[in-house]
């Protein structure tokens, strides 16, 4: 195993704050608008960094402390905040998440949202949920699972049992979840899929700016989850408790965890969920899709067999990319990422074995320097990740893979496809151009057929 | 306008230039719960001292606010860049219950170890205000140990806006300022405040000074250096750009060292012009004048009949104005006017009441002016408007293409040379480039009309 030295300081960090991601989540949710209980910067900074990826707009409301308000509490501002988004945009639901701020003055937020339905509370008060988002614990991907479990725990009703099912499928692109709607629509079953921000932060060009953008998971059918067939849940290193495991114990709700279905296996495996709890068989489309891919991967294999990638990003990204990778003949020799689930190392390992696969060097919580320090004794033919690799691309003359968020450096982020064999078809002829490219660039031939 | 769109509150910091007599509230903490587009104080530090390439920045507090703040600047350096890389504490709860000194101090040490840098920042943000570390003691500790400056920045986010937060980043270059050696430095010399090097830009206001014979001492910030800083109390005069930024800094440097300091721009061939001509009309030196003259008419004499063609398509079209500091609007009216459009919005996050009694003085009746607005209010203005061209900062640009609007970036982030001469040049090339895209004609805002 690689050793290294370990820096007190976090240099370029591999992760974002935790209400960013909640401030994402609740933005897949129709009606909605996120609202930070913080201070205004917080709010302006997240707004900044999703905008430069979406390209599209995105309010994130603030309650705006200032200095007297953070020795004297936030209660006030955080009531006449939301008197004023509930006055401007008449949304159906707010979603308040704390900063480090608030967390740290120690704001009871659920008490204080009690306080407000009752100071403030008439017929036009819209629905409010909370989480609790401290960044210095956890990263942006707490702040995502945490907004949808908080979002479901307070949303969900006791309802009738219905033949729908729950799909909750992580932090993934727009295109992403186009996609799982396209393939449940081809299974031909009723489904919730939650944060589905597909249209909220990729929407169409527009006359009017909408005070709220079109689209969400509907708060009714989040409602009625409650009575679905089964819930997936997308992710490895999700947390102990989710949307799905409430859902589950509060309501008998069957609940399927997978990984994100990135590359061949993880997609059957989401999939086969799909097929035993609708009951169906898988449709053609998606058949042909799959065999379209082989195909594919049998005509590319030559030019990538052997090389070397570092993936970095997210967990669950990670583990996908990793386990398609693998399936390609391209080795991940470092998998890393700043977050700190505990379950990072342990569900790479078990991918990897399944296929007897060489175990790479695994590291969660690191920083880019920390993944360029240990890069240098690896060898590396490729990077596979957000944006923010690119410093260290470009000075080592290895090419960069665009996958995942932040993309703040090329257009359509946000159209990125990842998963299902769709996706992978797509990352495949990615990877695969790239690595010839890269190979046409330093040839002093420059053959023109490959 | 809808007055829907118009909180109630927010009703005194909008003008209508007409009949009524002039009145604008400005300078008011955001209000809750309506999505500013403000940012914080650290926000407001960084942005200034971000650009001095051979200083260490340490963030000193969750990660959230060192991420957002990552390479975002387009400020170029000739040398070292250290200045682009993230370096935060990246504080976990433990530190945040126990303090974060001891973790502080640390990071310090072995950052300054590994870089070798010649000064370090270190720049406190909200939660470490309210855990009540002393940065102050830190900073002195590890000065002393290390022998070079450590520079505690006052700028947690809460404590007001981004204008604090360049005071609290003037404060920080105070300490600098005064501990260099000033020998050798010409009577004609003058530092050059307030311009952060976006694309290169104060190397060509470097050249135009050098040309007329005078000799820049600092740089304060683009391209800066600290050993520059220091010498800083040797030159002659202060030449001044974007109104809040760096005017602190000249005015210590005016009580402690008598240095007058004039305010300029560098955008715009009037203020460019009149920016060579004022440093000229400082000196008294008529040698001097008629060098800029020279300069002013052999610039001119290139770009002029390239802005003219430029000119014959845009008379007309209407621009909106949103920016960050006033002083930088004054010179995009001007600009504006010289490619004939019109401008019929303009507003600042941050402009104080003789700002905007300035605007209001230079245009037109008719033109909306506004501080601290949002996007909803924008959005309704550019639709009343009609606008053509919205020149703002990032966070406005997916507003007005959502609705259709060709957008040009005037602010920290963008990467066009916009000063001097050729920027004006760059400048009338870019709007022009936006303006005129066939693009435009597929947008739902023009269908309509036509
Ligand atoms: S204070 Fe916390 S929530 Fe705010 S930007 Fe920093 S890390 Fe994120
Ligand atoms: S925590 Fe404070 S300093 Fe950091 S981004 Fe938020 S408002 Fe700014």
């Amino acid at each position: 195993m690689t050793k290294m030295v370990h820096y007190t300081a976090t240099t370029n960090a591999c992760k974002l704050c935790r209400p960013l991601g909640a401030a994402l989540a609740f933005r897949g949710i129709e009606g909605c608008v996120p609202f930070l209980h913080g201070s205004q910067g917080c709010a302006t900074y997240m707004r900044r960094y999703i905008i430069s990826h979406f390209n599209e707009p995105i309010d994130i409301a603030s309650s705006s402390l200032g200095e007297k308000h953070a020795v004297y509490g936030g209660g006030p501002n955080l009531k006449l905040g939301l008197n004023n988004v509930t006055a401007k945009y008449h949304p159906s639901l707010i979603g308040v998440a704390s900063t480090c701020l608030t967390e740290t003055i120690g704001d009871d937020v659920p008490m204080l949202l009690e306080e407000y339905k009752a100071e403030f509370g008439t017929a036009e008060t819209p629905e409010i949920v909370h989480v609790s988002t401290p960044s210095y614990s956890g990263t942006h991907m707490e702040g995502f699972n945490g907004a949808v479990k908080s979002a479901v725990e307070q949303l969900a009703e006791p309802a009738e049992p219905n033949n729908r099912v729950n799909i909750f499928s992580g932090f993934i692109s727009a295109e992403d979840i186009r996609h799982l709607k396209h393939i449940m629509n081809l299974f031909e079953t009723p489904f919730t899929l939650m944060p589905d921000y597909s249209e909220t932060l990729d929407g169409v060009a527009l006359i009017e700016y909408p005070l709220i953008p079109k689209g969400g998971t509907p708060l009714q059918d989040i409602a009625q989850m409650s009575g679905a067939t089964g819930s997936i849940e997308c992710g490895h290193t999700l947390p102990d408790e989710t949307a799905g495991t409430f859902l589950e114990t509060q309501y008998g709700v069957k609940r399927s965890q997978v990984g994100l279905p990135i590359g061949i296996k993880e997609t059957d495996r989401f999939v086969e969920k799909l097929k035993e709890i609708t009951g169906r068989e898988l449709p053609r489309e998606m058949q042909e899709s799959r065999g379209r891919l082989i195909d594919a991967m049998v005509d590319g294999h030559k030019y990538i067999f052997g090389k070397r990638a570092i993936v970095y990003g997210e967990e669950d990204l990670v583990i996908g990319l990793t386990s398609f990778l693998s399936e390609i003949g391209i080795k991940p020799v470092l998998c890393a990422t700043g977050g700190k689930s505990g379950k990072f190392e342990t569900s790479i390992r078990q991918i990897l074995e399944l296929v007897d696969s060489e175990i790479p060097v695994i590291k969660d919580g690191v920083d880019f320097f920390d993944i360029e320090e240990i890069a240098t004794s690896l060898n590396v033919d490729m990077l596979i990740g957000h944006s923010k690799g690119y410093t260290f691309s470009r000075k080592s003359n290895i090419p960069l893979i665009r996958v995942g968020f932040p993309i703040h450096d090329r257009v359509g982020g946000q159209r990125i496809l990842h998963v299902g064999y769709h996706g992978a078809q797509q990352l495949f002829d990615t990877i695969t151009n790239t690595v010839i490219q890269h190979k046409q660039d330093q040839s002093s031939v420059g053959y023109s057929y490959m | 306008m809808g007055s829907a769109a118009v909180l109630k509150d927010r009703k005194n910091q909008i003008f209508r230039k007409g009949n009524e007599p002039f009145d604008i509230d400005c300078n008011k903490d955001s209000l809750a719960g309506a999505v500013s587009q403000r940012a914080c104080v650290f926000c407001g530090s960084r942005v200034v001292l971000y650009p001095i390439a051979d200083a260490l920045h340490l963030v000193h507090g969750p990660i959230g606010c060192a991420v957002y703040t990552w390479d975002i600047r387009g400020a170029l350096s000739s040398g070292p860049e250290l200045h682009r890389l993230s370096f935060s504490t990246d504080l976990q709860e433990m530190d945040v219950i126990f303090g974060g000194e001891p973790k502080l101090e640390k990071a310090l040490y072995e950052l300054i170890e590994k870089h070798e840098p010649k000064a370090a920042f270190v720049y406190s943000t909200c939660i470490v205000g309210i855990i009540g570390d002393d940065l102050e003691a830190v900073c002195k500790r590890v000065a002393e140990k290390t022998k070079i400056p450590i520079l505690p920045v006052q700028s947690e986010g809460f404590k007001g806006n981004k204008r604090e937060g360049y005071q609290a980043a003037c404060n920080a270059m105070a300490r600098l300022v005064g501990t260099g050696d000033i020998k050798g430095i010409s009577k004609h010399s003058i530092n050059i405040l307030g311009d952060f090097n976006l694309a290169g830009e104060i190397w060509v206001i470097q050249e135009y000074f050098n040309k007329i014979g005078v000799e820049v001492v600092a740089n304060i910030t683009g391209d800066g250096r600290i050993e520059d800083i220091k010498r800083a109390h040797g030159a002659a005069l202060n030449v001044v750009q974007c109104s809040g930024a760096t005017m602190e800094l000249a005015d210590t440097m005016q009580e402690r060292y008598d240095i007058p300091s004039i305010r300029v721009s560098y955008f715009g061939i009037e203020d460019m012009a009149e920016a060579l001509y004022d440093v000229a009309r400082h000196f008294d030196d008529s040698e001097m004048m008629r060098k800029a003259e020279i300069l002013v008419r052999d610039e001119l004499k290139t770009i002029m009949d390239k802005i003219g063609v430029y000119r014959e398509s845009l008379t007309g079209k209407k621009a909106a104005i949103y920016v960050g500091g006033a002083f930088k609007a004054f010179s995009l009216v001007k600009a504006f006017r010289l490619l004939g459009m019109d401008v019929v919005l303009v507003g600042s996050q941050t402009g104080t009441k003789a700002d905007y009694e300035e605007l209001e003085a230079i245009t037109d009746d008719g033109t909306i002016i506004v501080d601290d607005s949002n996007p909803l209010e924008l959005a309704a203005f550019i639709k009343e408007k009609e606008v053509d061209l919205f020149v703002g900062g990032v966070k406005e640009r997916p507003i007005a293409y959502k609705l259709g609007v060709a957008f040009c970036d005037h602010n920290h982030e963008r990467k066009e040379m916009l000063a001097g001469f050729e920027g004006m040049l760059n400048f009338a090339e870019e709007v022009y480039s936006s303006v005129m895209s066939p693009v435009w004609n597929f947008v739902p805002r023009r269908k309509e009309v036509r």
